[in-house]
């Protein structure tokens, strides 16, 4: 009874999915898309930048937590989104590095040049420090990054973003002649819990990072002045200005409003006092500007419900697809020996290409959010589908074949009525793997802003609440089951009893 | 019927059938005998048209049968191989009329003509709804048969159809075949290694070894005027061991 039960509730979930969006019927201005990057402050920021143009009148929507400095970058570029707050030094030093860029001003002309504006410094500079336990500090007399010369032993770890960037930790180690080999790259949340548990001995924070304090920790002085200033800006389009002025002007106005303590407040309240970035954003808005902000906070269920309803979009869309491709190249593949090879050896390869990667590549072609995770997700289902059917056609015993040709079948009949279903077993083998990875490839999607069960995951590792990964990995779980159950009953239900996995076959 | 003309086949290096001359006549039982892989089976397939000859043609008739043409032209022959060949996701009725229904003939016309083939073979009608890999090897064996009989072809093509058999069932099916191509009166061409099977079942036989046609005719002049000392050597390593024995015993 369970898979009868499974197809039930898929039925219902997919029939949520197709429901059409109520018509928008009244004229509205342009709506606006802002960005934000993976970590606290910046959705903290992003939320500010959201409902700053939604008091300017326009609809907005806000791409949280998205993964990577290249891909708000790339995003911005292509108009995918509108608006994100970034930091000078990450321009200068990363994104435009080649240009060779001293001052605010040469800054503010390279990104005029592609069609960017930046507003003023927002007032806080959330540098990169490197930071040890204050006990550890105490005992080895650690006061500057210099001290830690003296100390080769020590185990640094480092967020995955500054342990290869050219202003991370390439440059600090030759700078100050670090001598330490023991140095590894993690996610920087990870790396506080990595501190707090002893197994790193220092990592790199941000200056403005709520845990300092929380975790007792000592920031290195930067004695040798190599960490650049990493002031906040707010960065946006230039067409902007025309689409949508007050917008930009609201923008404008928070600059010099944020200072380090004020930032780190803000951090804080989400980060240990477990508050909606929504709601610490909104209290912002009302002592500032006393501007009046009711954040609407969603039931637990309703975000469930969403992000179940973006889940399912993905994989059902992305797999669907696929089948309609893979099949006929499994069929070519099986057909044509030198084809063959250059579908299997294509698809495999793709299948070889980090997600992340693929997201980038992809982010100028498609923007960002759903469509590209859905082609990303679409092109790693082709590989088990093609291979599938291509091994299910191949494997079909020559008898077979030639009695079927015997019978005076002609092709497309014998492909039809003998082979396809013949391989059926083997074609939905492939789908129901496909199915399975999707639905586990799909939480990688929320990096762009696709949504989904990413969406909780990714919030939970950075505010280090487990309870919000489950949230996300536990309905990804029981998705992947139920797809799997989906699928052994449609197996049931399409084969003859002959071609089971329980049959006794000569095939 | 069929006219065989400077057929020949390789495969890569190994010449699987020199060039052969065959003509066989209409309502007679021609078996092809000879050890394995002397080319029985390749001649058989190429008259199927399921390999494509290097050179040489092969007339049905009076037609000459070409790639364009082959298609219509295997409604009116009928092949078994060993086991049957049976499509193991359709049941035993499906499998019988596949072809039949394929071509959309009437409903009642196939479901009288399943009911004269399960007579002709001795099949149980509980079977039909089998699927192959519930049958037994002998009846996977009648099942086959009835699919290839099915459009009434007036060639019937069968490729080592008893080889699976083990010896009781085997010999049944033997004595169950002659009376039925004497029953239907078709030509029938027949592939197998058994000689004392090819003499019982075949009109003419047709020895071949190492892809060359050795001699032709009934079993009675291949005993007594062997074309070749393989012939002899050939009858005799098929006496076996049993004939040795009750020889001796003699």
């Amino acid at each position: 009874m369970k898979p009868l039960w499974a197809l039930g509730v898929v039925t219902v979930l997919c029939l949520g999915v197709v429901k059409p969006a109520p018509a928008d019927t009244t004229v509205v201005p342009v709506p606006v898309t802002v960005g934000s990057k993976a970590f606290t402050e910046s959705v903290i920021l992003g939320e500010i930048l959201a409902r700053l143009s939604e008091q300017a009148g326009h609809p907005v929507v806000h791409k949280k937590q998205l993964g990577g400095t290249r891909i708000l970058w790339n995003a911005l570029l292509s108009g995918a989104i509108d608006a994100y707050p970034d930091y000078t030094g990450t321009l200068m030093h990363e994104i435009l590095a080649k240009e060779d860029l001293h001052t605010p001003a040469q800054l503010r002309r390279a990104l005029a040049q592609r069609g960017l504006r930046m507003t003023g410094p927002l007032g806080f500079n959330n540098t990169y420090a490197i930071a040890v336990r204050e006990s550890l500090a105490t005992r080895l007399r650690l006061v500057s990054v210099s001290d830690l010369r003296a100390h080769p032993a020590l185990a640094l770890g480092f967020g995955n973003e500054f342990m290869h960037r050219a202003d991370g930790w390439p440059g600090l180690q030759q700078r100050y002649r670090l001598p330490q080999r023991n140095v590894r790259g993690l996610n920087h949340d990870l790396a506080y819990r990595a501190i707090a548990a002893g197994t790193l001995q220092a990592i790199d924070v941000y200056s403005t990072d709520a845990e300092i304090a929380y975790y007792d920790l000592r920031v290195l002085k930067d004695d040798l002045h190599y960490f650049p200033d990493y002031s906040a800006v707010v960065l946006y389009r230039a067409d902007l200005e025309q689409r949508a002025p007050n917008v930009v002007t609201g923008f404008g106005q928070l600059a010099g409003r944020i200072d380090d303590a004020a930032m780190r407040a803000m951090n804080a309240q989400v980060k240990l006092q477990s508050r909606s970035e929504a709601s610490v954003a909104a209290a912002f808005l009302q002592n500032e500007f006393d501007l009046r902000v009711n954040p609407r906070p969603q039931a637990v269920w309703q975000t469930l419900w969403r992000h179940t309803r973006e889940h399912l979009t993905l994989v059902g869309s992305s797999l669907s697809t696929a089948i309609l491709f893979a099949v006929p190249l499994g069929i070519l593949a099986a057909r044509n020996r030198r084809a063959g090879q250059v579908i299997l050896g294509l698809t495999g390869v793709i299948q070889t290409i980090p997600t992340l990667a693929l997201f980038v590549f992809m982010i100028p072609l498609l923007g960002i959010g759903a469509l590209p995770a859905l082609a990303a997700l679409f092109l790693y289902s082709l590989l088990p589908i093609v291979r599938g059917t291509h091994t299910g056609l191949q494997s079909i015993a020559r008898e077979i074949l030639d009695s079927a040709e015997a019978l005076g079948l002609p092709p497309m009949a014998r492909l039809r009525l003998i082979e396809l279903p013949l391989a059926a077993r083997s074609i939905l083998a492939g789908i129901k793997t496909s199915a399975v990875i999707n639905v586990g490839a799909a939480t990688i999607g929320a990096l762009i802003g696709a949504g989904g069960y990413g969406e909780p995951i990714l919030t939970g590792i950075r505010l280090d609440d487990v309870g919000l990964i489950l949230q996300g990995a536990v309905p990804a779980a029981l998705m992947a089951l139920l797809v799997q159950g989906l699928f052994e009953a449609l197996e049931r239900g399409l084969l003859p009893r002959s071609l089971r996995a329980s049959a006794q076959t000569t095939v | 019927m069929l006219r065989l003309t400077q057929i020949s086949k390789r495969y890569g290096d190994h010449p699987a059938l020199a060039p052969t001359d065959l003509r066989i006549e209409r309502a007679t039982t021609v078996v092809l005998v000879g050890p394995s892989g002397c080319g029985k089976s390749t001649l058989l397939r190429l008259i199927a048209g399921l390999v494509t000859p290097d050179s040489g043609t092969v007339h049905l008739d009076d037609t000459l049968i070409t790639a364009d043409n082959i298609q219509q032209l295997r409604q009116r022959m009928g092949y078994v191989i060993q086991e049957g060949g049976l499509f193991p996701h359709l049941s035993v009725q499906a499998n019988v009329t596949l072809m039949a229904r394929y071509l959309r003939r009437d409903r009642n016309w196939i479901d009288e003509r399943l009911e004269q083939l399960m007579q002709l073979v001795h099949l149980p009608p509980d079977l039909l709804t089998r699927f192959p890999c519930e049958l037994s090897g002998g009846q996977r064996q009648r099942v086959g048969l009835m699919r290839a009989l099915m459009l009434d072809p007036e060639l019937l093509l069968l490729d080592e159809p008893l080889g699976a058999l083990d010896p009781m069932i085997r010999y049944q099916l033997q004595q169950e075949l002659r009376a039925i191509f004497a029953q239907l009166g078709k030509t029938v061409v027949l592939v197998t290694h058994d000689l004392a099977e090819a003499a019982y079942l075949g009109h003419t036989l047709v020895l071949i070894k190492d892809g060359r046609i050795v001699q032709t005719g009934p079993f009675e002049a291949l005993a007594r005027r062997p074309a070749e000392t393989f012939v002899q050597e050939f009858i005799h390593a098929q006496r076996g061991p049993l004939a040795t024995l009750t020889g001796a015993a003699q």
